[in-house]
C-alpha cells in the first residue's frame, strides 16, 4: 500500500475534495532521463544476425519450453529460426519483440505469434484462433487457413492469410493491415477502431458490426452489414494502396481491385481522434 | 470450456477406440471432470447393445451422493426382471464396474420407447445408450483414465464422437456427462461444446410432448430436441438445420447415427471447431491438436463457418 499523505498546497480540484492524496515512495511517477542508460534498453530484445540460421524441433517440447528456447536462440544471435513439427501446439512464437525471421514448418494452434513487435513470420500450415493477437509490428504470412479472431486487437504490421479465415477477423483492431486471400466468416471487423482489412473472397453476416473507424475492403459477396457499417465509394488512392499491399503480400496478382466494396463506419465519434493518435504504440 | 472430437472412416473400419482416446486426451486441458465416448463398433447387427448404469461413480471429485453398493445388485436384478417381462432376452452380460453394465439383448421390436421407459422406471437406473452399433461409455476422469477403466483401446469400428467435460451447468457425475443418447432412437448420440440459453423453455415444451430428460445438463437438450424432430418425421440433417434457430446460445455439436456423423455450429460461430476432410476420413475437434493426434503429417484443416451444418456417411 502506498504511503498516502495530505498535500497542504491545494489546487482548485483538491479544494473541492478531489485528488486530496499524494502518492509517495515507489509509486511516484518517474520521468524520462536521457542520461540514464536504462532508458535506452528495450527489455526482451536482442541484436540478431539474419544470416545465422538454426532449426528447432518442438515435437517434444510444450509451448513454454519452445518459446523459452526461441528466446535463448535469439540471445545467441540467431536471426533466422525454423520451427519444425509445431503440430498444432498453442501459443508458439509469442512475445518476440525484435527483428527476426521466424518460420514455422507446420500448423499452429491457438494464440500463435501473439503480442509480437517486429519479426517476420512465415507459417507454412494453418493457424488456430487468435493468431497474432495484439501484434504491434512486423509481418506474418500464413500459407493455409486461419481460425476465428484472426488478428484480434492488432495495432500495427501486416497480417496475411492466403487461405480463408473464421469468424470475427480483426475484432477490436486498432491499426495495421489484415489481408485475406480467401473468404472470411461472420462479424468480420467487429468493433474495429483503426487499421484496414482486405478480403478478396466473400464475407459472412454482420460485417463491420459496431466499428468505430478503419476501412474494410471486400472483393466478393457480403452476407450482411452490421450495425454502424456503411458502404463508401472506392477512390483511386484506395485502389493504389490495395494494389501495393497485395503486391507486398504476394497474393491477388490478377484481382480486379476496382470492383471491391469499401466499408467504413457510419457513426460520428466526436472526440475520437483526440483520444489516441494513429501511430501511438505505447498506449496499451 | 469442454472439448469435443469426432472422426468417421469412410469405406473401412479402424481402431476408433484408440484414435478417439488420443484425440480426447489431447483436449484434456479443456476439462477432465468427465470424459465420454460414443463408439460405433463393428457388430453383426443382430442384437441390441445396451450400456446402462445402476449407480453413480462417487469417487474422483464426484458431486454424487454415496450409496451402499448393495443397491446396485438390487437394481440390476429388477432390470433383468423387466427385460424378461418385455419379451427380450439377455444374450451376453458384462459388468465392467459395480455401477456400469453392458448387455447384449435379443429384442424384436424396433420401438425402444416402451423398453426404455420400463427400464428407466427403476430409480437410479439410466440407459446410457441403446443400439445395434452404438455404445456410449462415460465416466469421471480424463480420456485415458476412462479408456483404461473400460478397456476401450481395442474397439474397432467406423466412427466415433467424444467429449472432455469441464462441469459448469450441472454437477460432476455420469448422468451429466456427454455423449447423450438420442433417446429413444437406436444408435443416435450427441456431444456438445457451449451453452444453451433457452434450455428451460425448450425442456418444458419437449416434456409436454412426452420427451424424457435424465439430467439438468443443457447439452442433453440437443439430443432430445433432435430426437423429437426425428420422431415428427424430419431427417437428421433437417433437425440439425432447424436447431440453429430453435436452440439459443453458443454451441458446436456433433451428432452420430449408425451410418453417419454430423456437425452443426451456431450462427454466432462462437465456439471453436477445426475440421479435416478427405475421401476416406473426416476428423474434427475443438482444437487442431486433437486432429494431430491421429494425423501427425501436414494436412489441410479449416474452421467451419457460422450456421454451418454438415453430415457425412460411412
Amino acid at each position: 500500500m502506498a504511503n498516502i499523505k495530505t498535500n497542504e498546497n491545494k489546487t482548485k480540484a483538491q479544494s473541492m475534495g478531489l485528488h486530496s492524496e499524494v502518492l509517495t515512495g515507489k509509486t511516484q511517477q518517474k520521468f524520462f532521463n536521457p542520461d540514464e542508460a536504462e532508458n535506452f534498453y528495450y527489455w526482451g530484445t536482442y541484436d540478431v544476425d539474419f544470416n545465422k540460421r538454426i532449426d528447432l524441433d518442438v515435437n517434444d517440447l510444450d509451448c513454454k519450453e519452445a518459446n523459452k528456447k526461441i528466446d535463448e536462440l535469439m540471445s545467441q544471435g540467431y536471426g533466422t529460426i525454423v520451427i519444425k513439427n509445431p503440430q498444432g501446439k498453442h501459443s508458439l512464437g509469442v512475445g518476440v519483440l525484435n527483428k527476426l525471421n521466424l518460420i514455422f514448418e507446420g500448423s499452429l494452434g491457438y494464440f500463435g505469434v501473439g503480442s509480437i513487435d517486429g519479426p517476420t513470420v512465415r507459417i507454412n500450415g494453418r493457424v488456430g484462433w487468435s493468431c497474432a493477437e495484439n501484434m504491434m509490428a512486423g509481418k506474418v504470412v500464413i500459407e493455409k487457413n486461419a481460425g476465428s479472431c484472426f488478428g484480434a486487437a492488432v495495432r500495427g504490421g501486416d497480417l496475411i492469410c492466403k487461405g480463408s479465415v473464421g469468424a470475427r477477423t480483426g475484432i477490436d483492431q486498432k491499426g495495421g493491415t489484415i489481408i485475406i486471400g480467401g473468404d472470411a466468416g461472420a462479424f468480420t471487423g467487429f468493433m474495429m477502431q483503426r487499421g484496414r482489412i482486405i478480403i478478396l473472397g466473400d464475407v459472412g453476416i454482420n460485417l463491420g458490426d459496431s466499428m468505430y473507424d478503419g476501412i474494410i475492403y471486400v472483393g466478393g459477396k457480403i452476407g450482411s452489414f452490421g450495425s454502424d457499417a456503411v458502404e463508401s465509394p472506392m477512390t483511386k488512392s484506395d485502389v493504389d494502396w490495395i494494389k501495393r499491399k497485395l503486391k507486398v503480400a504476394e497474393i491477388g496478382e490478377n484481382f480486379d481491385i476496382s470492383k471491391m466494396t469499401k466499408v467504413v463506419s457510419g457513426k460520428k465519434l466526436w472526440n475520437y481522434d483526440a483520444l489516441e493518435p494513429t501511430e501511438k504504440k505505447g498506449a496499451i | 470450456m469442454c472439448g469435443i472430437a469426432g472422426l468417421i472412416h469412410r469405406g473401412k473400419s479402424s481402431n476408433v477406440g484408440q484414435e478417439l482416446q488420443g484425440m480426447l486426451q489431447a483436449l484434456k486441458h479443456r476439462g477432465e471432470d468427465s470424459t465420454g465416448y460414443a463408439l460405433y463398433g463393428d457388430t453383426d447387427g443382430q442384437n441390441f447393445i445396451m450400456r446402462f448404469k445402476v449407480g453413480e461413480n462417487v469417487g474422483e471429485g464426484s458431486s454424487s451422493i454415496m450409496e451402499d453398493a448393495s443397491v446396485y445388485d438390487e437394481r440390476k436384478k429388477i432390470v433383468d426382471n423387466h427385460i424378461s417381462q418385455l419379451g427380450a432376452k439377455i444374450v451376453k452380460e458384462e459388468r465392467i464396474l459395480p455401477y456400469s453394465l453392458r448387455y447384449e439383448i435379443e429384442y424384436d421390436s424396433s420401438d425402444l420407447l416402451e423398453f426404455s421407459q420400463k427400464i428407466e422406471s427403476i430409480p437410479g437406473v439410466e440407459i446410457l445408450s441403446m443400439g445395434k452399433s452404438l455404445e456410449v461409455i462415460k465416466d469421471l476422469g480424463n480420456a485415458k483414465a476412462v479408456c483404461d477403466r473400460y478397456n476401450l483401446g481395442d474397439v474397432v469400428g467406423t466412427h466415433a464422437i467424444g467429449h472432455a467435460r469441464m462441469a459448469t451447468e450441472s454437477g460432476v457425475d455420469i448422468k451429466s456427462a456427454h455423449p447423450f443418447w438420442g433417446y429413444p432412437f437406436s444408435d443416435v448420440s450427441v456431444v456438445h461444446n457451449g451453452q444453451l440459453t433457452n434450455y428451460w423453455n425448450n425442456r418444458r415444451m419437449l416434456e409436454n410432448k412426452g420427451m424424457r430428460f435424465m439430467s439438468e445438463c443443457d447439452s442433453e437438450l440437443i439430443a432430445v430436441y433432435l430426437a423429437e424432430k426425428m420422431r415428427s418425421g424430419a431427417s437428421l440433417e433437417e433437425g440439425m438445420k432447424d436447431s440453429l434457430s430453435g436452440l439459443d446460445g453458443v454451441f458446436t455439436y456433433f451428432v452420430a447415427t449408425k451410418n453417419s456423423l454430423g456437425m452443426a455450429k451456431d450462427t454466432m460461430a462462437a465456439k471453436p471447431l477445426v475440421l479435416y476432410e478427405s475421401d476416406d476420413l473426416v476428423a474434427m475437434g475443438s482444437e487442431e491438436i486433437a486432429i494431430r493426434s491421429v494425423l501427425p503429417q501436414e494436412i489441410d484443416t479449416y474452421d467451419p463457418y457460422d450456421g454451418e451444418v454438415k453430415v457425412w456417411q460411412i
